[in-house]
Parts: structure tokens; sequence; C-alpha cells
């Protein structure tokens, strides 16, 4: 037992011997929760969770033995956690409204009753290894959750409970480890955050993670194991962006790190998502996702551990083969909380007041995104996206300059198009995938052989119409010739018809991979047609005037990805307009 | 203990006192302080360890002595006195009064620094509140529980834009403004301060604000709790009395500054513009604190004013704002000179709620969509603004032209309006309709085509 020797903010000095670093304390009447960042003699630093007002020297602190875990098992989908994995629902029914401090409930719940189906293959003599399947719990319509051996044990399996209904407390298997005890597992077992959990050997990332945002499959594309980064200004609509990727993405599980940001947005997600339909199963989305929220008013330390909260669960359900994705936002957030800490510790600061371990925290952060070969021969992904909210939106700053370079699909928000209401703003300039080549295979064998051509063709044209949109800026569009104007008419095609999508709009919320290319290829062949012409003579102010271009800019919102054959249709009549206007054109040159 | 007077002091500087050897005294608690001529202070201690108490002083550390300073410890933290009666009333900075009346008298007594609320427990903001003024209901429009700042500049009439929000703000179908107001100033002029006052008696509401005042020459460290003292008399009034309570705060710069003030003396460690590395966190304790809980009837919807510091959004002040609050409305030097009021910037604006709050069943079906045209049309019109400076306005093509016009024409008639005048959420859409009729309907792809034919009034020029 040790007592508190000192109170500094977050930070508390405790006469604590013996404590490890990393270890869980509670100090204080009000039984407040932390852990031990530092060692000197007998007495050690520690950064509590909670708010520690009214906390005295001379209280009672006392080291848990273990270091900050997450408990893993059925009954995590469709929760909503805080920073140290409480159950924010649960906590409500204790506490009331506010969080009081010093609650303690636990991660699952307890009560709750799970119908649990052994393998088939396991019987008494099987030689168990960590990560193996145990059996199956159905924990959602559309997840099975599969219970795995803890990675730490191994050994020879004594008796597996027969299939029926067990509490995540009741044990379910018991097994003889190397050292000959005994060790009994049930439904869940704990994992401490800042461990990487194992796993047999990294793959490659092959597939795309389809978002149904153009922009971002067609132009960014990121890989299921892949790492991403969105940068933005305040407004550049950041938060809407990455809530449109847990919506519609065909990851199966999403988790939803809200880290040092509103509340507002987290009841938005809460109230919206149990409505919405996942596209790629038709269940509601909740019954896939689960949200850790450190709102930017809760307590700072807590916002640091979420970020690894949300990433260890993440872990646990790639180990059991499936592909997730983890959106942290804010990254910004989490380094702040960093930098709150270390002034507190009164660590030398190196850049804008960040400790020098900035960078190399965030690097082994995001190294925990990956495909993965499990421990039992399965595969499984975690996509890592992390928004970084750079101050005054400056690129250059530590964390999104570290960020970039760690990862590999970067989707630039910009404060110019957010401000002219172009979203998602994502800047197709400043942007990145490394992913690309990968990408391209995928979209090759699945939608089109094209795709490749179309999008560097897409982009080509955007770049060229920068530089036309510069001269026009400078001297007006009379100065550019039919063809440039032409060309800038076509980027704007793409700009509205394509990159620009609602995420209000029922209808374009979403678009299919097969609706993004159908599209992508519709504007081109309308830049194509119209060049043909241009190049002919045909003035390319009548050119302008077909209504064709007003329509070509609505279709996303008017087809379904379920109506492309009717938007094929559509399209399948483009040449024919420009045919009309070209004998118009040909009759008039004769008279 | 909070009998028992400490004459301990070992260091005095800069509005923090030093008291050795006192045990036991819990952080955060509150301090009764005398000076050797027997007048009394308040303060707050900040840190605490077995071998010293550091105290924070809100009227200063001016002429106080070690030898002759006597400290008591109040073992409780920061609390407001709260009952029906604050209604009406004027406070000081720290929650006593400041009208002459006596104190408020109540077993009802606050800690000020709040409890985080669960995020579970939240209500999302969606309903759709009229300040009467088109920028905002039109383009940015306001939310029961938002927060949404006034970005401004030394100058500018932020101050008549609150005042005018607070007059005018109504939920739709309401006869009369029902809300409760609690306004708080830091760091102002007694100027603007008697400005609100007027204000407030003007319109007849002075018998429904709570104000909370703590002037420019008044004591810094003070500030810091100016805000937090409203937000609990604003929590009392929305959650325990069912009000629907609008804060109105201003400014949160000088907040900022007295938050660095401090931080500077405590020897923190400095981050951007020596501001401390904690004042995004400090700055979401008190905007947070906006917002509607489930199954409770009352609202906080918060307007803090703040002046960005040359005009610069990009200073920390109104950055880290931005990145807490569901919006900003920014106000634009360039139309207060040409006489435009309000001067609301549109394109740098942005109620991030207002998705939720608008459209079918909240105000017009065509809302999200005429805002969004607005938008882009305005957008595309400055483009067009710009060029003709360069090239001439007699260069421009046919069609730019009357975007040129209609950059005109809303920026007047639109975004201008009178500081008594109250349009509707209806006047405001049909006025935006009147001005997109300026433009032809191929221009305007952001609205459908059923929308085009119901409300636009394009005539083609023959």
């Amino acid at each position: 037992m040790g007592r508190i020797v000192e109170i500094n903010g977050p930070i508390v000095r405790l006469e604590l011997p013996q404590t490890v670093i990393g270890e869980q304390v509670r100090v204080g009447a009000l039984g407040l929760t932390g852990e031990v960042i530092g060692r000197d003699g007998d007495t050690a630093l520690a950064q509590m969770y909670e708010n520690t007002e009214g906390l005295r020297p001379g209280e009672a602190a006392e080291g848990l033995g273990h270091a900050l875990s997450v408990e893993l098992g059925p009954g995590l989908l469709n929760a909503i956690f805080d920073g140290v994995q409480r159950p924010l629902s649960a906590v409500r029914a204790k506490s009331g409204d506010r969080i009081a401090r010093g609650v303690e409930v636990p991660a699952l719940p307890r009560e709750r009753r799970w119908a649990f189906r052994p393998q088939a293959r396991h019987e008494a003599g099987t030689r168990l290894e960590g990560g193996d399947v145990l059996g199956t719990v159905q924990e959602t319509a559309s997840i099975e959750h599969r219970i795995l051996v803890p990675p730490d044990v191994q050994g020879e399996l004594l008796e597996i409970a027969p299939a029926g209904e067990y509490t995540v407390d009741e044990t379910i298997a018991r097994v003889r480890v190397r050292d000959g005890s005994v060790r009994k597992l049930s439904l869940s077992h704990r994992w401490p955050v800042r461990t990487p959990r194992p796993f047999r050997r990294r793959d490659h990332a092959v597939k795309p993670l389809i978002t149904g945002q153009r922009i971002l499959d067609t132009f960014y594309p990121l890989l299921k194991g892949g790492k991403a980064a969105i940068p933005g200004p305040f407004g550049a609509g950041k938060t809407m962006l990455q809530q449109q990727i847990a919506r519609w993405c065909n990851a199966e599980i999403v988790i939803y790190v809200g880290c040092g940001e509103r509340g507002n947005e987290l009841t938005d997600v809460l109230e919206f998502m149990p409505e919405l339909k996942d596209p790629h199963t038709g269940r509601p989305l909740m019954e896939r996702t689960l949200l850790v929220a450190n709102t930017s008013n809760m307590p700072v330390v807590a916002r640091e551990a979420s970020i690894y909260v949300g990433i260890t669960i993440a872990e646990y359900f790639r180990d059991q083969g499936y592909d997730v994705v983890m959106v942290a936002d804010s990254t910004s957030r989490w380094a702040e909380a960093l930098r709150e800490v270390a002034g507190r510790l009164g660590q030398m600061p190196v850049e804008e007041g960040y400790p020098a371990y900035l960078g190399s925290r965030l690097a082994s952060f995001y190294e925990r995104a990956g495909r993965v070969e499990t421990l039992s021969g399965g595969h499984g992904s975690v996509t890592l996206i992390g928004a970084v909210s750079p101050p005054g939106g400056d690129f250059s700053e530590p964390v999104t300059s570290h960020t970039k370079e760690i990862i590999q699909t970067f989707w630039a928000l910009s404060k110019e198009l957010a401000d002219a209401r172009h979203y998602p703003a994502v800047d197709w300039l400043e942007s990145f995938s490394g992913y690309v080549p990968s990408a391209a295979k995928w979209w090759a064998e699945n939608v089109d052989p094209g795709w490749e051509a179309a999008r560097s063709e897409a982009l080509e044209l955007l770049t060229e119409s920068e530089e036309l949109q510069r001269i026009v800026n400078l001297v007006g569009v009379e100065a550019l010739s039919s063809e440039q104007r032409w060309t800038l008419e076509a980027a704007g095609l793409i700009k509205e018809g394509v990159l620009q999508q609602s995420a209000t709009d029922e209808v374009d919320s979403f678009a299919s991979p097969e609706k993004q290319y159908v599209l992508l290829d519709a504007m081109l062949q309308i830049r194509a047609q119209g060049m043909r012409l241009v190049k002919l003579g045909a003035p390319v102010r009548r050119l302008l005037q077909l209504p064709l271009l007003a329509q070509a800019r609505r279709w996303k919102s008017q087809y379904p990805s379920e109506e492309m054959a009717a938007l094929r249709a559509q399209i399948a009549e483009i040449p024919g307009i420009f045919e009309r206007v070209a004998l118009e054109y040909a009759e008039r040159t004769v008279e | 203990m909070k009998n028992v007077e400490y004459r301990t002091a070992t260091s005095v500087q800069g509005g923090l006192i030093v008291m050795g050897g006192v045990p036991g005294v819990a952080a955060g608690t509150r301090v009764s302080l005398r000076d050797h001529a027997g007048r009394l202070r308040n303060g707050l201690v900040i840190r605490v360890s077995d071998e010293a108490v550091l105290v924070e002083v809100f009227e200063g550390t001016e002429a106080l002595d070690l030898e002759r300073t006597w400290v008591r410890f109040l073992d409780e933290p920061f609390r407001l006195p709260l009952s029906r009666d604050i209604m009406g009333r004027i406070f000081n900075g720290a929650g006593q009064p400041r009208d002459g009346r006596p104190p408020i008298i109540s077993a009802e007594r606050r800690n000020i620094n709040g409890e985080a609320l669960n995020p579970a427990a939240r209500a999302y903001p969606r309903e759709f509140i009229q300040t009467g003024l088109a920028a905002i209901d039109g383009m940015n429009s306001l939310t029961r529980g938002q927060k949404l700042p006034i970005f401004s500049g030394g100058g500018l009439p932020h101050n008549r834009v609150a005042a005018q929000i607070v007059r005018q703000a109504k939920l739709l179908g309401e006869e009369a403004s029902d809300f409760v107001v609690v306004f708080a100033a830091f760091g102002v002029s007694s100027t603007d301060a008697r400005f609100f006052q007027e204000s407030f008696e003007d319109s007849g509401v002075l018998n429904r604000v709570v104000m909370f005042l703590n002037l420019a020459d008044e004591p810094v460290i003070e500030r810091l709790l100016t805000p937090r003292a409203a937000l609990t008399a604003a929590e009392y009034l929305a959650y325990d009395l069912d009000y629907h309570v609008l804060v109105v705060m201003t400014d949160m710069t000088a907040y900022a500054e007295a938050l660095r003030e401090v931080a500077v003396l405590r020897g923190d460690v400095p981050a951007r513009k020596g501001y401390p590395g904690y004042l995004y966190s400090d700055l979401a304790e008190i905007y947070e604190r906006a917002g509607r809980i489930r199954d409770r009837r009352g609202s906080i919807t918060l307007i803090p004013v703040l002046s960005m510091p040359s005009d610069d959004i990009t200073h920390p002040i109104p950055d880290l704002t931005g990145y807490i609050t569901e919006g900003q409305i920014v106000l634009s030097r360039d139309l207060h000179n040409q006489g435009v009021y309000p001067p609301v910037a549109v394109l740098p604006s942005l109620s991030r709620l207002m998705k939720d709050g608008i459209g079918k069943n909240y105000t017009r079906e065509d809302h999200p969509h005429v805002a969004s045209q607005l938008f882009a049309s305005y957008a595309k019109a400055l483009e067009v603004r710009g060029l003709a400076a360069i090239i001439g306005a007699e260069e421009l093509s046919e069609a730019d032209r009357r975007f040129l016009e209609f950059a005109d024409a809303f920026e007047r008639r639109f975004i201008g309006q009178g500081e008594d005048e109250d349009r509707s959420v209806y006047e405001t859409l049909n006025l935006a309709w009147d001005l997109l009729s300026m433009l032809p309907p191929e221009a305007l792809i952001r609205v459908s085509e059923e929308e085009l034919a119901k409300y636009h009034k394009w005539q083609a020029v023959p």
C-alpha cells in the first residue's frame, strides 16, 4: 500500500515501492484509476484517467498488478466504450447523465448468456495453441464471434464445455499448460493494450477497401490492411468523410474511435447508425460497429489510452479472421494528450512543444495495421484510417508531417474546396495513394479492365485544367483556345459529376464500384466526343449549350447503384447527341 | 481545517503564492486569503504536495507579503449558489453579486467545473432555431443545443450581431422568443458591457437574463472562472428548471489570453504562440457543456464570440475553437467596409448541424439544396469578380456578367439586412430564389429539376 505525495493536474506522484511502469493504480478516497509512467527510487509518477480535483497528499494508493488491458469477448459489438473501455450506457445507468469519478463498470455484460458452440474437432487431449478457435458465439445476426484461446496459452485440452448458454465469466474449457498447471478459459480474456497481439506472419494486402466514395475508391484507393490519413483544417469535412467510410465501407467490423472530438458527433453516430443498413449484407450497421469515445471534455490521459483500446479490439477481431477497419478521429488530439502529459513531466519539447518521441509513437501505432496470417492459420486485416487536425490547416506541422511519412494513402482535405461546398473536399492534387497498382488488378478483374487508364486520364485532365484555370484567372477565358476551353469544361464535369458526392443525398451517398466506373467513363466519353468535334472546328460555344452537360452532372443522384442498366442506356446516347451537333455544323458549313 | 489560518507563505509572485507545510490540502480547493490590511481575497489550490501548496490568487498578489498573509483552506471546490432568483441578476466572474443586491442564498451549490457529460446521455440537436438573419438561417443555420461561435475582429459589429440574435431567436411556430439568456462577458470594456445591458433592457428581456461580468480592468484570474460560472448557471436553468438557455460569451480571446498569462506564471511548457498545450482541452471543457440531454426538456445553445487577432483565422484561438465547435460564423472586414450589415462572410462560415435541422420536416423541402446552390453560385460569382478586377467587367462573357450582378445583389439584399429586420426562414428562402433567378437554370445543378420548375423565375433575355 502506498500514499499520494503530490498532485499536479492529471499527474500524481506516489510513494509506491516496487511498482512496474505501466501498472494500473487506484488512488485516493474516490478510487481514481491511472497508470504508472515513471519511477524514481520509491516514488512513482502516475497519470490519472480521471480528474484529480479533491485528491489530497497522504491519501492511499495501490498498485493493481496489471497493465491497462481490455476485456475481449462477446458483447463488444454494438457498444460504446470510453477511453479505458468502460461501457458508457452501463455507466449512465449507474451514475447518471454525467460520468461520476471512480465509477467501475466491467466492459462486457456479466449477466448475459451467450449460446456457445464448441468446435467439433476439439476433445480431451487435443493440443491447443494460442489463437486457436475454441468455438463460436453468434453475437449479432451478421457477426459470428469466434472464441479464441488467449495468445499466451498453449497446452493440452482437458475438457471443453458442451454447446449451451454461458456468461463471459463461466469456464468453458480447461487446459493443462506447459508448467503443468491448469488454466481455465472462458468466453472472454484480457489483453494489455500497449502490446500488439501476435500473429503468424504479415501478408500482402491485395483487396481494395470499397468505401463507396468515388474520390477515394477510384482516385486514391486504400487496401484492406492498409494505412491512411485524412488531414484537414476544421470545417473541411473530416468527420463527415470518416463517418461516410464507417457507414459504407465493405469491412466486416468497424471500430470508430472518437478521440478528443465533439460529443454531438458521437451522438450523431449513435442515433443514426441503428437506422442504417449495411449495403453489403443488408443488416443494421450497428451490428458490425463498435465505438470508443473520449470526447474533448473528458480527461486527457484516457484520451491517450483510447487509441490503444481501439486498436487492440481491432486486432482481436482480426485474429478471428475478419477484415476490420479502425477509424481514429483524431490522431492530433492523441498527440496533444501526449504533449500535455510530457509538458507536465517537464520533458524537453522539440517541435511545437511535442516530445521527441512523437514520431516513433505514431509509427509504432500505425504499424499495428496490416493484413496477417493469424495464429490459427486464417487471414484477417486491420485497416487504419487516422484523421489529422493540423493547426491552421498547415500540413507541415509535426503530427501531419510524421504521419505522412508512415502512411500509404493520403486523403488531403482542402479548405478552399470546402468553402465552395465541394464535398468531399479531398484535394486531388495533394492526395496520394501507394496502393494503385494492387488496386488496379482488382478493378480490372472485378469491374472493368479500363479502370487504370480511365483513372490516369481523369487525373491528367484535372492537372491540366488546374494550369488552364490559372491562366483564366489572370487573363480571362477568352484567352484560351477552343480545345482548352473544352478541356476546362470536361474537368468541370469530372469535378461536379464524379468527384463531388453528397453524403446527405440518399442515392449519391454510396456508389458501387460499377457506378463509380460507369460515371467516370461517361464523363471521359463526353470529353472525347466533344474534343473530336472541336478539333473538326465545331464552335465550343455550341457544345457548351448542350443540355447533356447539366444532365450528366445530375446522373450521380438520379441512378442508384442498382440501376446501372438505365444509366448505361443514357450513356449509350452520348455519341448520337454529338453526331447531331456534327451534322448540324456540317450542314451550316456546306451552306 | 476550514477555520485554521496559516501564515506559512514561502514565496509570492505574479498572482501565485506558495504555502509551505500544510498537511492534507485537497487539489482544487478554494482558499480565502487575508492580507496585512485585513482585505480578503479568493484563491484556488492548483498544485499540492507534502511540502508545498501552490495557490492562484484571483484578485492578484499586489501588495502581499510573506509575513502578514493569512490563508484559510476552505476544503471545497469553487461552487456557485443557484436558485430561481438568479434570473435578472448581475454577478462578477466568481459569481458574487455586482448589482448591489443581496447574494444568492441556496442549499444548491454546484462545482463550477461541472462533470463531463456522458456521450451516451446526449441527445442530438436537430430543432431549427430561427435567428431572423438570412445569412445564418438560410446558409448556416443554428439548432437548439449547438455551439456556434462568431469569429470576428477588432472594430467589427460582432456585439450587435450577437445582440440581434438574442433578441430574435425563436423556434419555428413560436410566437415570441422562448429563451432564457445567460450572458457572460470577460475582458471586455465597460462600454461593450453596457451596450448589451441596454440592448436587453430595450427588448424587454432583462428579467430573463443572467449576467456574469468580468471587465477589462478586473482580475485576470477571475476571467478563468467566468465562463465556467456562467455555464453552471446555464446547466441549472436548462436541466433543473427545463428552460431553453441561450448562452452568449464574449470575448473568448480575452479568456485564452488570461489562460496563457496564468500558464506562464505556473511555468507550463508553451506550445503554439506561447499558449499552453492544454488550451484545446481547456476550451473543450467550456464549449462541450452546450447540448441536449436525453429525456430532459431543457437545452443549452452556446454562441461564443471571439475576436481573431489580426483577423487571422489560423491563430490558435479561432483554430482550436473551430475544431471543437459545430461550425462558425465568420464576420468579414471587407463586407463591413462596404457597409453591409451583418457582414457575414458566408463561404468560410459553416454550421455542421445544419443538415439535420433543415429540410422537409423542419423548414422547407428545398432548403438544403437552395443553401448548397447559394454557396456554389456565390463562390463562382466571387471567382468572376476576381477576374473582372483584372481584365475589366467589359471583357467578361455574358454568362459571367450575370454572376457578377448576382454577387452584388446577393451581398446587398441577402446577406445585408436591417438591425431590426427579423426575416422568417420562408422569407429568406423566397429571397434566395429571387436571387438565384438572376442565373440561368442550367447554371443551377445543386437544386433538383422539380425545385427549378416550382421556384425558379428565370426569364430568358430575348
